[in-house]
């Protein structure tokens, strides 16, 4: 995998743990509006790294989250417990 | 319904084949305090939770365990999938490979397959949120026990991130289990 794709994928893991972390926070505490706001901010920040790695690598999550170039891209690899980081 | 994001939770690397460790690690992915227990025992107790927090954060922990059992599952595959015959052999895994070859089955560090008995889903949300905290501490110390015996420091990175992923969902449930208490409480005057 090159190293600007594998760079961009680490970022995104970073953030998408970020998000799920603040996920399960809220879950129990849902009227902290500290926590929600950041994790909005996250939400956002996350969505934009998404479509720029999408766009360059294709999808990154199946069933109509994102665009695929001819050939179907979802299949390329490696796969997730291909990759070697 | 759910999505599979086409990316692992945490990277996963290893330093090169090492069969004895796969055998110890699977018991995360098949053995009873592993991380298909965990997804399905939360998967499954969340439809008879009583109060919204608890359906969400018995749905989202069981969401992100099957993301572990996929860490897992890409540890064990990593460690055996390069071992020859007689490092498979050298290493006590000769008895799985002649079941599974080096595929990926759910088992604990001994060879017993994983059964349904391994959880529970009792309809009561006190009982089922004190199994839950009780597995994530099991799990924790599992994941200690492992880290005790890795010898490959790129493992080992792997483990601590899953030990620590327990004791957030621990802390979790403890406030899932507060807020249960809360509304039965509640109910009871009212």
């Amino acid at each position: 995998m090159q190293r600007d794709r594998r760079e961009l994928l680490l970022k995104i893991m970073a953030l998408d743990f970020t998000a799920l972390e603040l996920n399960l926070y809220l879950d129990t505490h849902p009227r902290d509006a500290r926590a929600l706001e950041d994790y909005n901010r996250v939400t956002q920040e996350l969505f934009a790294l998404r479509q720029e790695y999408q766009e360059r690598y294709g999808p990154l999550i199946h069933f109509g989250h994102g665009y695929s170039k001819y050939p179907w891209q979802w299949i390329e690899e490696p796969w997730p417990w291909e990759m070697t980081f | 319904m759910w999505l599979y994001e086409k990316k692992l939770q945490y990277p996963v690397r290893v330093s090169g084949p090492n069969p004895w460790l796969a055998k110890n690690i699977i018991t995360q992915y098949g053995g009873p305090d592993g991380e298909l227990s965990a997804s399905l025992r939360y998967l499954t107790q969340r439809y008879t939770m009583p109060i919204p927090e608890a359906k969400g954060a018995l749905t989202d922990i069981g969401t992100e365990e099957l993301a572990h059992m996929e860490i897992v599952a890409a540890l064990v595959y990593n460690l055996i999938k390069d071992a020859t015959l007689e490092q498979l052999k050298a290493h006590g895994m000769d008895g799985y490979y002649a079941d599974h070859d080096r595929a990926l089955y759910f088992v604990d560090a001994t060879g017993n397959p994983w059964t349904a008995t391994y959880i529970q889903s009792k309809g009561d949300p006190i009982a089922d949120l004190h199994e839950n905290m009780a597995a994530e501490e099991k799990a924790r110390a599992t994941y200690e026990w492992l880290i005790n015996l890795s010898d490959d420091p790129l493992v080992t990175d792997a483990l601590r991130f899953l030990r620590m992923r327990e004791i957030v969902h621990f802390q979790r449930f403890g406030e899932t289990l507060r807020l249960v208490q809360e509304w039965m409480d509640r109910k009871k005057f009212f």
